[in-house]
């Protein structure tokens, strides 16, 4: 299978700065990230200044850059805290996106060494995926693997890959459920495997090592998914789980592949799981809602383009979900909202 | 410091269908000394299969199938590991683990042997989570658990009816890959057991594998192959689709991943490729047919949905190639052995 090369300019890693000293963060990185032009978004709720090691080709973005940018719709969408990331995606003008949490530094492998996750994304993006039958041996265009007996040949060129899920070693991306009840339970296992999701398979895509192409599917990486009490650990939001099926959704109907598995980050402790437990559970009970409705919707033929795609489950989320709570009909809102934004910046 | 008793010791058969010998138990004999074994010896019933001692085992030839079933025998493959699906019909117990006789006992990256019926059994006895994906793949293995965002409404799981393994050394690859890269190996070991999701197909190997009988054995009969049928290579693919039909109907769950077994030997790919050779083309047709396959609301149990996909791949099959009419009315004959041979778990 011969190597699909791309170009460093192609790349964006977008960073959202919720902590205001990136200098460890940036310097762990920074064998893997230095190729590449960073996109940083502070937190527009953390005041003062950031401090970023010298070095890198960055573009900062602050609460002023967002209020110019964003105007008078910055009712609607509101980009604090894990959210500001996504205004990093709107400024982005390159191909592939590639996110880490700040809370996180590479992974080792068995012999020690840092493991480059920023490569591992952008083979995932740029290696076809295999949505339309599994693939026992996983990931058939990973070197040593291939299509197993029985796997139909009209379906082995595979399709674009819109989505790279990755993992984490140490602290996993449990709910604050999960981590109170096992205060211990840390991820230790490396399983060295990339797959691709199935079709209409939904999944939980954490916001914490992912991956993206911005031209197939960039617009349905979204804030839409607000939560009354949102925080700034993981266990407070569900923000990326909204978007995230909504990005499978869109994949789905545009025969795009989604992948999960490799890379893994090493997430460090930030947070108290049951400090978060104690805060109001309402995403939990409203994820419930959203579950059957994202494993039915369907777009019609004439959503060919992932904007397209957008805008329909918006108005889908308002006329089945928005009964149900008022959180909903605000999603579905600011779904609308995002895509006249990001056609504005676009055009541009 | 006493051990402890091998799990399900009594309560599942290892199937292993032999046409050479059964030296390969040797290395196994650790693992699988405890349980009852089910040889059935395809190819000249003439000839003696000597069964390593210490083994406490029932064999069948091919004069023991045509005795049994009679007529019905015409269903069990002759010249093909396809005939091991007579093993799970005569077979008294809830659970089945099958194996090919050039699977040998393989080391996990720690250097240490796997018992790999043992860990078939770990998947067989916790829940399967076929309706959401858990990145963190089976959320009941020891050091893992369900990730943010996976519904709490799901986290019961579904009964697990099969349990799918895989292979180092000699991957499962059919003739034109075989050709292509003769001297691949795979040698990644991916630590892993993960539910196949509801609504997706896969290629079912029936080289490492184990399922609960009670809960999906009557459709695992892996079809017409070898002597006097257009194709072989298919069997447990043909079965493979058929259990996952019928397993996202009933609500059931495949796993797929660990454990691993070592395959030592590679078939000759130009005779591979000749009893492959229709079904690749067949492959194109079949596919679709599974993916839009549907059973109707009345079949409540594994019988009824396998006869009602029987009559579906009549209709829509036979259209292909009159062999899957004779594949149809063998998937009959199949069900009608099984119900007369296990009268207590027929409708």
């Amino acid at each position: 299978m011969s190597q699909f090369t791309i170009k460093d300019d192609e790349v964006d890693i977008v960073i959202g700065a919720l902590q205001p000293d990136l200098t460890s963060f940036m310097e762990q990185w920074r064998p893997f990230f230095s190729r590449f032009h960073l996109i940083i978004v502070q937190d527009p709720d953390l005041k003062g200044e950031l401090k970023i090691p010298e070095g890198f080709n960055l573009n900062l973005y602050t609460k002023s850059d967002i209020d110019k940018v964003v105007g008078s719709s910055s009712n609607a969408i509101s980009f604090s805290g894990y959210s500001c990331r996504y205004f990093g995606y709107l400024m982005s003008r390159n191909k592939y996106i590639i996110s880490i949490d700040d809370d996180c530094i590479p992974a080792k492998n068995s012999n020690g060494e840092p493991i480059d996750a920023i490569s591992q994304h952008i083979i995932n993006l740029t290696t076809p995926a295999t949505p339309f039958f599994f693939n026992t041996l996983y990931d058939p265009f990973c070197e040593g693997a291939d299509f197993v007996r029985g796997y139909p040949f009209s379906l082995r060129s595979g399709v674009e890959c819109g989505l790279s899920c990755g993992l984490w070693l140490n602290l996993a991306d449990y709910d604050a459920p999960t981590q109170s009840l096992k205060p211990d339970l840390k991820n230790s296992r490396y399983v060295d495997a990339v797959l691709t999701v199935p079709a209409r398979t939904m999944l939980p895509v954490s916001g914490i090592n992912i991956s993206f192409n911005n031209e197939l599917v960039g617009p349905a990486l979204l804030p839409a998914f607000r939560l009354a009490k949102e925080g700034k650990v993981r266990w407070e939001t569900v923000e990326d789980i909204w978007t995230g099926m909504c990005v499978k959704v869109v994949c789905d109907h545009l025969r795009l592949g989604v992948k999960s598995g490799l890379p893994y980050v090493w997430r460090q402790e930030r947070g108290n799981a049951v400090e978060s437990l104690k805060k109001e559970w309402e995403g939990v009970k409203l994820m419930e809602d959203v579950v059957p409705f994202f494993q039915s919707v369907r777009l019609s033929e004439s959503a060919v383009t992932a904007e397209d795609c957008v805008v329909e489950i918006a108005s889908s989320v308002k006329e089945h979900l928005g009964p149900l709570n008022p959180t909903f009909d605000r999603a579905a809102e600011t779904m609308v909202e995002w895509i006249k934004l990001w056609k504005r910046v676009r055009a541009n | 410091m006493a051990a402890a008793a091998p799990p399900l010791k009594d309560e599942l058969d290892i199937v292993i269908p032999t046409i050479r010998n059964l030296d390969f138990l040797e290395m196994w004999r650790p693992f699988f000394q405890p349980y009852h074994l089910i040889i059935v010896q395809d190819g000249d019933p003439s000839k003696t299969i000597k069964v390593p001692d210490g083994f406490d085992y029932e064999l069948y030839n091919r004069d023991d199938i045509n005795k049994i079933l009679g007529p019905r025998s015409s269903c069990i493959s002759f010249k093909d590991s396809a005939c091991r699906c007579f093993g799970y019909m005569v077979s008294k117990k809830k659970y089945i683990f099958t194996i090919d006789d050039d699977c040998f006992v393989a080391n996990d990256p720690s250097g240490k042997q796997i018992n790999a019926l043992e860990q078939h059994i770990k998947n067989l006895l916790c829940p399967s989570t076929p309706l959401f994906f858990n990145t963190l793949y089976d959320p009941f293995r020891e050091g893992a658990d369900f990730v943010r965002g996976y519904p709490f409404s799901l986290r019961e799981g579904v009964p697990t009816a099969v349990s799918h393994g895989l292979w180092l050394n000699i991957p499962d690859y059919d003739a034109p890959t075989q050709l292509v890269k003769p001297r691949e190996r795979n040698s990644r070991y991916v630590d892993a057991v993960l539910t196949i999701p509801k609504g997706t197909l896969f290629p079912m190997c029936g080289m490492n594998l184990a399922f609960d009988r009670d809960l999906i054995g009557p459709a695992m009969y892996f079809g017409l192959m070898g002597d006097g049928q257009p194709i072989g290579r298919y069997d447990d693919m043909w079965a493979g689709w058929c259990i996952k039909v019928i397993c996202d109907h009933l609500g059931l769950g495949v796993k797929t991943g660990l454990p691993y077994i070592w395959h030592s030997k590679a078939s000759n790919p130009f005779v591979n490729l000749k009893k492959e050779y229709k079904g690749i083309f067949w492959q194109e047709e079949i596919i679709p047919f599974f993916q839009s396959a549907t059973l109707s609301k009345d079949s409540t149990t594994v019988q009824k949905c396998y006869l009602e996909l029987s009559k579906q791949v009549e209709e829509k099959l036979g259209k292909v190639d009159p062999y899957f009419v004779k594949l149809a009315d063998a998937m009959e004959t199949w069900i009608q052995a099984w119900d007369e041979l296990n009268p207590t778990k027929a409708n």
